[in-house]
């Protein structure tokens, strides 16, 4: 380990996939932080402290450092047929805060990313309206705008855990969630130029890719709190996240969230489309299936320590750290045990408390360097419990696929490595 | 319609009510959509017919087309090839615990596939293929999961008369379906006596790999 950065930054990647493997035994050597180059070290003083450093605008659009390469989306190659209908996972264990970087929201594509050009972009509103109208990303940005900071979760997310503990890594046990700031119109402001005729329930939003997504949405969630959104964390929507325009539902599973959204009819019925039929709808234990079941319910996870995110310090002083969210609204508080639920305790939610965002939460504590069984609990401002998978199992069955919002448990070695693990 | 923004105020609360602009009556944004461009975009097809175009076509015309633009990926049977999904078969194991989710096993409304079909199949040249030939790939499809027979023709003027038979087992959302704050409140002390490990993800042995993953 000659200790340049570059080997540095090898050694770390070499380190995580070990540990995301579970396989290889933690050992201190390949702990990042104890590979550091003496050189570098106090009294010495490192390259960067002499030397000028790059000037301005070198990046004109700037990426983290490459110390950080290892904070990226991943996919499970085996689950799709293709990487054009499949996703990639957020790195949650990575993040802190509640907000997203734009570069690592995970995705979910039905035909690819389409390339669109803002503008020969339209979007058009048919159906159940007085005038049916066309607008371009112009006449959308005319509009009264709001500012407004969501999660999006995949009814999928945490889908293949529902026969038992699968995947080491809460990226890809609960990585299909992320939570931005959107910049757009309330949708009703788009539908009150077209003018919804009095018999209208529904609508359909369509999206302009090689799928051309479409959902039945109610009007009355429309006109409540939907966007049509041009704008996440302050720059425009990533083509992976629907650029130009994208459907805002906040709360709802992401499939309705429509990406490259070009049409919304207006109709008196739900359009019973694939996407709420054959997929995105619950199947039960006795053969029937729930359908229409939009909401995600209130879910947490501790993000680290987690199987990717091991503890490399030995015992002493420790910071959970964890994220917990509510199709319903606020997150009221946060329980986690460290003992597989035979005592829990309250954890601290820092930083912004919004409805229908992700929320921060953390517990500290001095660890012993005894194994730990860790869990967190939500409970959400509607007095809706987060419940144990085996609570879910006993009402639904293992072949739902969606809205797993089940609690998570960690094991915690002695040597710090995670793993993920289903408990009595 | 100014009467949608009321009650949406009062329901999100503080932040709504700091956060969202009032808006009286239309602004006279955007234009009139013109009836070709509607006709272009409006492909959708409902349960009870809307959206259906004129045409038909039959089982045997259909059989033909799957070969030639459906079957490398969901199999000459629509019994579907590696990991592509599967159309055809499943009936009777949607309460197992492997069920077979097809068009005839599961999906609730035939619309669903005329409207599905058009709009994203084949996966790749998406929107390409003519009211004709969605009709006769539908009849084919059907007979495959043995729900018409060979002679069928499929067409706009039959079409409400074939009903999937899954239609019946779907149920709206009955959520929560766990115990809530006001039925029990979680446990906080001395929950349990022992906690036993039933099952680790390392021995399913499917976490893949994270440079993998990067590529
Ligand atoms: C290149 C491979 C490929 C070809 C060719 C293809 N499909 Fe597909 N098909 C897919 C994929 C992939 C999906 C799933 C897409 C998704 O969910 O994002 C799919 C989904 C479907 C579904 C929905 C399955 C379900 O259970 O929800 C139907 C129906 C279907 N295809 C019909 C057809 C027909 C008819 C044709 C020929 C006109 C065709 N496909 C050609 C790859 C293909």
């Amino acid at each position: 380990m000659a200790g340049t950065p570059k080997k540095t930054n090898i050694s770390r990647r070499g380190f995580l996939s070990s540990a995301v493997a579970g396989s290889a035994a933690l050992v201190a050597g390949s702990n990042p932080l104890q590979a550091a180059n003496p050189e570098n070290m106090a009294p010495n003083v490192p390259d960067w402290s002499r030397y000028l450093g790059a000037g301005v605008a070198e990046q004109p659009y700037g990426m983290p450092s490459e110390f950080e390469k290892q904070v990226i989306r991943r996919n499970v190659p085996w689950l799709t047929a293709s990487t054009e209908s499949s996703v990639s996972f957020t790195p949650i264990h990575e993040l802190d805060g509640i907000i997203t970087p734009n570069g690592v929201c995970f995705e979910r594509h039905h035909a690819g990313i389409a390339m669109v050009d803002p503008a020969d972009h339209r979007l058009m509103i048919n159906g159940l309206v007085d005038k049916p109208m066309m607008f371009t990303m112009e006449d959308l940005k005319r509009f009264p705008r709001v500012n407004k900071i969501f999660f999006l979760e995949c009814a999928a997310n945490s889908g293949m855990e529902w026969r038992g503990a699968q995947l080491n890594g809460c990226q890809f046990t609960q990585g299909m969630v992320h939570c931005v700031e959107y910049t757009g119109v309330p949708l009703k402001y788009i539908l009150e130029e077209a003018g919804v005729k009095t018999n209208a329930k529904w609508l359909m939003p369509e999206g302009a890719d090689a799928a051309a997504m479409n959902r039945s949405l109610p009007l009355e969630k429309a006109l409540d709190d939907c966007l049509v959104a041009f704008k996440m964390n302050g720059e425009a929507l990533r083509p992976e996240q629907g650029y130009p325009l994208r459907l805002v539902v906040p709360g709802w599973e992401g499939n309705l969230w429509i990406k490259w959204l070009r049409r919304i009819e207006v109709g008196d019925m739900p359009w019973q489309a694939r996407e709420e039929t054959s997929k995105y709808t619950d199947l039960m234990e006795d053969g029937t299936s729930r359908r229409f079941t939009w909401v995600m319910d209130a879910k947490s996870v501790i993000t680290s320590p987690s199987p990717q995110a091991p503890i490399t310090h030995k015992k002493g002083h420790t910071v959970i750290s964890g994220l917990a969210w509510s199709g319903r609204g606020l997150i009221d508080y946060v329980d986690i045990t460290l003992d597989g639920g035979k005592n829990w305790r309250r954890a601290r939610i820092d930083g912004l408390r919004l409805p229908k965002a992700l929320h921060r939460f953390y517990y500290e504590f001095d660890w012993d360097g005894s194994p730990l069984l860790l869990q967190s609990r939500a409970v959400d401002e509607t007095g809706y419990v987060q419940p144990t998978k085996d609570e879910l199992r006993t009402v639904r069955g293992t072949s739902s696929i969606y809205h797993n919002n089940g609690i998570q448990t960690w094991h915690v070695q002695e040597n710090g490595q995670v793993e993920n693990v289903e408990i009595s | 319609m100014l009467k949608f923004l009321k009650p949406a105020l009062i329901a999100l609360g503080l932040f709504a009510v700091i956060a969202t602009p009032v808006v009286a009556g239309k602004l006279g944004i955007g234009r009139e959509a013109t009836p070709a461009e509607i006709k272009g975009w409006d492909i959708d097809v409902r349960p009870d017919g809307q959206g259906l175009p004129e045409g038909k076509g039959t089982v045997e015309t259909g059989e033909e087309l799957f070969q030639e633009k459906c079957a490398a990926c969901h199999g000459e049977f629509a019994e579907g090839v590696d990991r592509w999904p599967v159309l055809a078969g499943g009936q009777d194991t949607l309460d197992s615990d492997r069920p077979v989710k097809t068009v005839g096993s599961y999906w609730p409304y035939l619309s669903t596939a005329y409207d599905y079909i058009f709009r994203a199949m084949p996966f790749g040249d998406a929107q390409s293929l003519s009211p004709d030939e969605v009709y006769a790939l539908l009849a084919y499809i059907l007979n495959m999961n043995d729900l018409v027979d060979d002679d069928f023709e499929l067409s706009k003027s039959n079409f409400l008369t074939v009903r999937l038979p899954n239609e019946k087992n779907f149920i709206d959302d009955p959520r929560p379906d766990t115990p809530i704050l006001a039925q029990k409140k979680p446990c906080m002390e001395n929950c349990k006596t022992t906690v036993e490990i039933t099952g680790r993800a390392r021995i399913v042995d499917v976490t893949p790999d994270g440079e993998k993953g990067s590529n």
